[in-house]
């Protein structure tokens, strides 16, 4: 509804509702989506709409019920499963690296695996080194699989049902630190596409490329450039694998100015790869180099101050940029 | 010899042992109260999973341990840490994020670190530590050095296949681990009987050769009897053992948890079992210790915990200059 405010946790539940309402084939498993109500309260009284032949508590067993979760996509299923947090993906690792990504291609085309994988994600609640993981460039590494992240309102809201009509393997990045962000969700659902990139904010003078955790905070940066007569444009990724190389392209052929924002630690980064589409697509109308402004290069700290500093802030992507433009 | 072994396994409850296992029950109870406290006041952040009700499981075990043996617990092992010795001070400092604390404030209440009590973490992904716990044990093996590991994990972990592959190495092996079971009967909002399909524990150690047993987990006096034997046959052996103590989580698993899946009265029927009161009970019927000695032994720790506090407010935060410190080891020439 116009004008509603809506948190983040909010838009997701409302998809998964939708989505189960929608498809019978359709199903949540997951480490206590059902009794708990969800790690982050997403799923909270999913188990008395819809019973729990539909909403499935797991044991503690990542690569077993994402394995199970590939087998019942296999079988015709829908399956949407829930990995409670991307620092447990890693156990499941081989599951979606060597079956769910490969399936299809190792088959001769026979079998594909319409699967989906929610995990939330990122750092912001000083939860510390094995619990803070963006592990999103690890998973963009892989081919077979569809990458998206879920950095505004809108994408949470509306991003799951174009995921699951997918015939291929697709996980979904939350945010754990934006559940409970509320924001006006656009009145009517424009039909999304998960293969495209997103222009959040049009400008002329930069391009702000950046997903996740970066859009909104990018939009706040952009809206203090412009007060500073500075025309940032911001471009939300949303799909990390396949790269849709043309918005950005776009993007920086208007602008000539690219600045990369993500959480995730600068080296071998989604950031790396954009910057290098740019350099082969788009060397020769960029009047500065591409900068970036990504995570550090340490696994995260507890404290508050040293957490803050191990991530992009707000203010330091005004103050780069405002820099890169002086030196332009 | 044979004399010598059963006095090991159950010592005398003489006053002073006496006092020091009540002072450690309640050490650990009343600085898990404060450490909610002052998370509510928001000195402590991140998670924090409290211990109350589980005390008599890591002072049962705790004493079997000699200073050389390897300890590893999860991310609920702020008691754990407590009993090995680990001053309170150093672990509200640490949950406080200071440089003082016992993992320079990096870790947080989640990875408590201390390398002089042989303490390793403090480990927050489940089941983990279970293989690192096994490598220890084999890497003392290989030095033939006569010492253990033991490793606390809950009933949870045991559905992760990193379990199963630790217990059949450690088997194979024939290393020196004590895999110590904390079951209290829920991992977050999952009930054992969602979580297993053979609810009988010690069953799953016997699958591998493994030498298993339970025990009460709430009776601290068959805690340790239960430990101390379990020790004396890995000691002998050198061989791992499974054991499975039987407990029950007085409070949320974090503080983030709003208990959406258990009855309120069944957490009230297992508070009747409450380990603390158990222990004193029998020592009052035993006449080993009095009311008197009860208050006093109170007093004490209220004060100790109250000084970790005021210790853990003088902190400092480490400098932001300092953030990619401890990514590498310092180079040594
Ligand atoms: C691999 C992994 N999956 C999920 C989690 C999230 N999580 C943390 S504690 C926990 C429950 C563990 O239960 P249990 O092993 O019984 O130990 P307890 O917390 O009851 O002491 C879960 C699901 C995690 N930390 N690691």
């Amino acid at each position: 509804m116009p004008g509603q405010l809506i948190t983040y946790r909010e838009c997701i539940k409302q998809a998964i509702r939708e989505a189960l309402q929608a498809d019978e084939r359709v199903f949540i498993m997951g480490e206590d989506v059902g009794r708990y109500g969800g790690a982050f309260a997403v799923s909270k009284n999913l188990l008395q709409e819809f019973g729990p032949e539909r909403i499935m508590d797991t044991p503690l067993s990542e690569a077993g019920f994402v394995g199970a979760g590939i087998g019942a996509a296999l079988g015709g299923m829908r399956p949407i499963v829930e990995v409670m947090t991307v620092n447990f993906s890693l156990l499941a690792l081989d599951q979606i690296a060597n079956n769910a990504a490969t399936l299809l291609h190792m088959s001769g085309g026979q079998f594909n695996v319409p699967l989906v994988i929610r995990m939330s994600s990122g750092v912001g609640r000083q939860l510390a080194a094995q619990h803070s993981h963006s592990w999103e460039p690890l998973f963009a590494h892989l081919p077979g699989l569809r990458i998206l992240s879920v950095g505004t309102h809108e994408d949470a809201r509306y991003m799951l049902a174009p995921a699951l009509a997918d015939p291929d393997p697709v996980i979904i990045f939350e945010y754990t630190s934006m559940l409970n962000l509320e924001k006006e969700l656009p009145d009517s659902a424009e039909s999304i596409e998960i293969s495209k990139a997103k222009v959040r904010r049009a400008g002329k003078d930069i391009s702000i490329i950046t997903y996740g955790t970066g859009v909104y905070k990018a939009l706040e940066a952009a809206t203090e450039l412009a007060a500073a007569g500075i025309d940032a444009e911001v471009v939300d990724l949303r799909v990390l694998r396949p790269l849709d190389e043309e918005t950005i392209v776009a993007s920086v052929a208007k602008t000539n100015r690219a600045f990369l924002v993500e959480d995730a630690s600068r080296s071998v980064s989604v950031s790396s790869e954009v910057s290098a589409r740019i350099m082969e697509r788009c060397f020769y109308d960029l009047d500065a180099p591409v900068q970036r402004l990504c995570g550090a290069e340490v696994p995260i700290p507890y404290p508050k101050h040293l957490e803050d500093a191990s991530v992009p802030q707000p203010a330091q992507i005004v103050t780069a940029i405002k820099t890169l433009l002086q030196h332009a | 010899m044979e004399q010598q072994e059963q006095q090991s396994i159950n010592p005398p409850l003489g006053n002073e042992q006496a006092k020091k296992l009540l002072y450690q029950m309640l050490l650990i109870r009343k600085f898990e109260e404060k450490s909610a406290e002052m998370y509510t006041q928001e000195k402590i952040r991140g998670f924090l999973h409290l211990y109350v009700g589980e005390e008599a499981v890591a002072v049962g075990v705790m004493q079997a341990l000699r200073p050389e043996d390897n300890v590893l617990c999860t991310y609920r092992e702020h008691g754990h840490a407590l009993v090995r010795g680990l001053k309170p001070g150093v672990i509200m400092a640490e949950m406080y994020g200071r440089q003082e604390g016992c993992s320079r404030g990096r870790g947080g209440s989640m990875h408590l670190f201390d390398a002089k009590t042989k303490f390793y973490g403090g480990n927050a992904i489940v089941a983990g530590h279970l293989a690192m716990a096994v490598g220890m044990a084999l890497a003392d093996k290989k030095m033939k050095r006569d010492q253990l590991t033991c490793c606390f994990f809950g009933e949870g972990a045991m559905a992760e296949g990193a379990f199963h592959e630790a217990m059949n190495l450690a088997a194979l092996w024939q290393v020196p681990v004590l895999f110590l079971c904390e079951n209290n009967l829920y991992a977050m909002g999952t009930a054992l009987r969602y979580t297993h399909a053979q609810t009988n524990l010690e069953l799953k150690g016997a699958a591998f050769g493994i030498d298993s047993s339970t025990v009460d987990g709430m009776d601290l006096l068959a805690v340790i009897k239960a430990a101390n034997t379990a020790v004396a046959a890995i000691r002998k052996t050198g061989k791992p053992h499974f054991l499975v103590c039987n407990t029950y989580r007085f409070r949320a698993h974090s503080m983030f948890d709003a208990e959406l899946y258990r009855d309120k009265s069944e957490v009230e029927e297992w508070k009747k079992r409450d380990p603390i009161p158990g222990y004193f009970n029998y020592l009052l019927q035993q006449q080993i210790l009095t009311d008197v000695d009860f208050k006093k032994i109170e007093g004490q720790v209220e004060l100790e915990v109250k000084q970790a506090v005021d210790f853990a407010e003088t902190c400092s935060l480490e400098p932001v200059e300092e953030l990619t410190k401890y990514t590498y080891s310092e180079k040594q020439d």
